[in-house]
């Protein structure tokens, strides 16, 4: 029985084993429990000091870091770039060299520039965790992904789910497919041609243009937000157009011989991508992904300080 | 590796039956008393207890299952980390009187994160600890059982391994182990 994750760092799902996910949803189970206690911490971290670097705008991936850190009892730093002496000059190592001096030992990092983590993981000491580099990866988001989807539907191996939207800049698509396919499911990704890298169909997934189709074969489908701040260039004519083609709304779902589980990582565009009466529907499960994205973290900063001693 | 039998089959029911009887003796009708079975191992013998108890007064007593992994303070002190396992307590325990069950008492850390972890079900009115085994002198904090099975000495190179049915095994056996064989 594993005890202990096989990695220092976090820094994709692609150099994680199934055991470790496995490991990972386990003890998020655990702390999905403690989160929902009276008393919703525990001293775990209680001498670990953690830094959250963040060189690129979050929001929900922030507050669930810094929650999930301070319900282990960590001491934690909040740093973003905007303000910050990386507008001065300041290179990435120099500035978390900076940080660390001020002995954090462990960094979660997200930054625009795919690889930034893995190149810090060469250069400190300290765990880190990537939390988005880039249009690369963002490990903890698809493990949440994975975890709800388990939940729901008390297994992976086997189902069937379709990643639905802007496939070529989305790190979660990425470390979607990695994290499903690592435990047994079929991927399927679907979007307009142009969002499609054109390396896709070599990573062993499923290529769709018709997102009715992809939905009648499916029991899952994670709908990803169109990335317009990463487009720089028109891949589409229009949200209108992208919206007509391939936003996913209540009678579509209804159309279809079975019910399907909704996922979203969030912010969501309501519709552009999802109608409302989706969001708001019992078979989306998109308010459990952030709850048990509190739980994923909390499991991952556990598992990781345990790896460092 | 050599071993030596403390409690086989027999012996283990007799003293299961004994320690009841003192339970009983404390708890009268177990009107507001609650067992918690510390986890990994303390649950088998927490259900046995309870088992026996509702044999004897004729009544079940709520029984909940208490992890402490995240409570204890020898994380990132240990070679390998403990695994967590399920807590599963579905009543309050706020003005119970708890009792405290597992299976080996050693260090007494365990118990120690136990108690740290039980304050977040609330404020019990009293808390007993139970123990099948109680290693003597081997004590790391100022806690000590109410009720024990079985008294051993033993020193650091030796362990207790408890073997439970529950775990897919033939039979129940404690056995006092060395460590270096």
């Amino acid at each position: 029985m594993q005890r202990q994750l096989s990695v220092k760092h976090l820094l994709g799902i692609k150099n994680l084993t199934a055991e470790d996910i496995e490991l990972i949803f386990e003890t998020a189970e655990e702390f999905k429990d403690v989160i929902n206690r009276p008393i919703k911490k525990v001293p775990s971290l209680r001498d670990i000091t953690i830094a959250n670097v963040f060189f690129e705008n979050s929001t929900r991936t922030k507050l669930s870091f810094e929650l999930a850190e301070k319900r282990l009892s960590a001491d934690v730093i909040n740093f973003s770039s905007s303000g910050s002496s990386v507008k001065k000059g300041e290179t990435l190592l120099d500035t978390v060299n900076n940080i660390l001096a001020m002995k954090v030992d462990m960094v979660v990092m997200r930054h625009s520039s795919p690889g930034a983590p893995h190149f810090l993981s060469r250069h400190i000491e300290a765990n880190i965790v990537n939390a988005g580099d880039g249009t690369h990866e963002h490990p903890t988001q698809a493990l949440l992904d994975t975890f709800s989807i388990r939940e729901k539907l008390g297994d992976i191996a086997g189902k069937k789910v379709v990643i639905v939207g802007d496939i070529l800049h989305s790190r979660v698509a990425l470390s979607n497919i990695f994290a499903l396919q690592k435990m047994g499911a079929e991927v399927m990704v679907c979007g307009p041609i142009t969002l499609l890298p054109k390396y896709i169909s070599s990573l062993g997934v499923k290529v769709e243009l018709d997102v009715r189709k992809a939905l009648a074969w499916c029991d899952v489908a994670n709908v990803l937000r169109i990335q317009l701040e990463r487009q720089q260039i028109k891949y589409f004519p229009s949200l209108r157009e992208y919206s007509l083609y391939y936003g996913i709304n209540k009678k579509m779902l209804d159309g279809l011989d079975k019910e399907i589980t909704v996922l979203h990582p969030g912010p969501i565009n309501r519709g552009v991508e999802l109608s409302s009466d989706v969001a708001d529907s019992d078979q989306a499960i998109i308010l459990d992904q952030v709850e048990n994205g509190v739980a994923i973290r909390m499991a991952v900063l556990y598992l990781l300080a345990s790896v460092s001693s | 590796m050599q071993r030596r039998l403390l409690l086989g089959q027999p012996q283990l029911a007799i003293t299961i039956g004994r320690l009841c009887q003192e339970l009983i003796e404390n708890h009268d009708n177990f009107e507001n008393s609650v067992i918690l079975g510390l986890q990994p191992r303390g649950i088998f013998f927490a259900e046995r207890i309870e088992a026996r108890l509702r044999e004897f007064i004729g009544k079940e007593i709520q029984i909940g299952h208490l992890d402490a992994t995240f409570h204890r303070d020898d994380f990132r002190r240990r070679e390998l980390p403990k695994r967590a396992n399920e807590t599963k307590i579905d009543f309050l325990i706020e003005d119970k009187r708890v009792i405290l069950i597992d299976d080996v008492f050693y260090t007494g850390r365990s118990v120690r994160a136990a108690l740290d972890a039980m304050t977040t079900f609330g404020r019990p009115e009293k808390v007993e600890l139970l123990v099948l085994v109680e290693r003597k002198y081997s004590r790391h904090v100022p806690i000590k059982p109410d009720y024990v099975g079985h008294h051993v000495n033993t020193i650091d190179t030796q362990k207790v391994l408890v073997e439970w049915e529950e775990q897919g095994l033939d039979d129940d056996n404690i056995w006092l182990i060395n460590k270096e064989d």
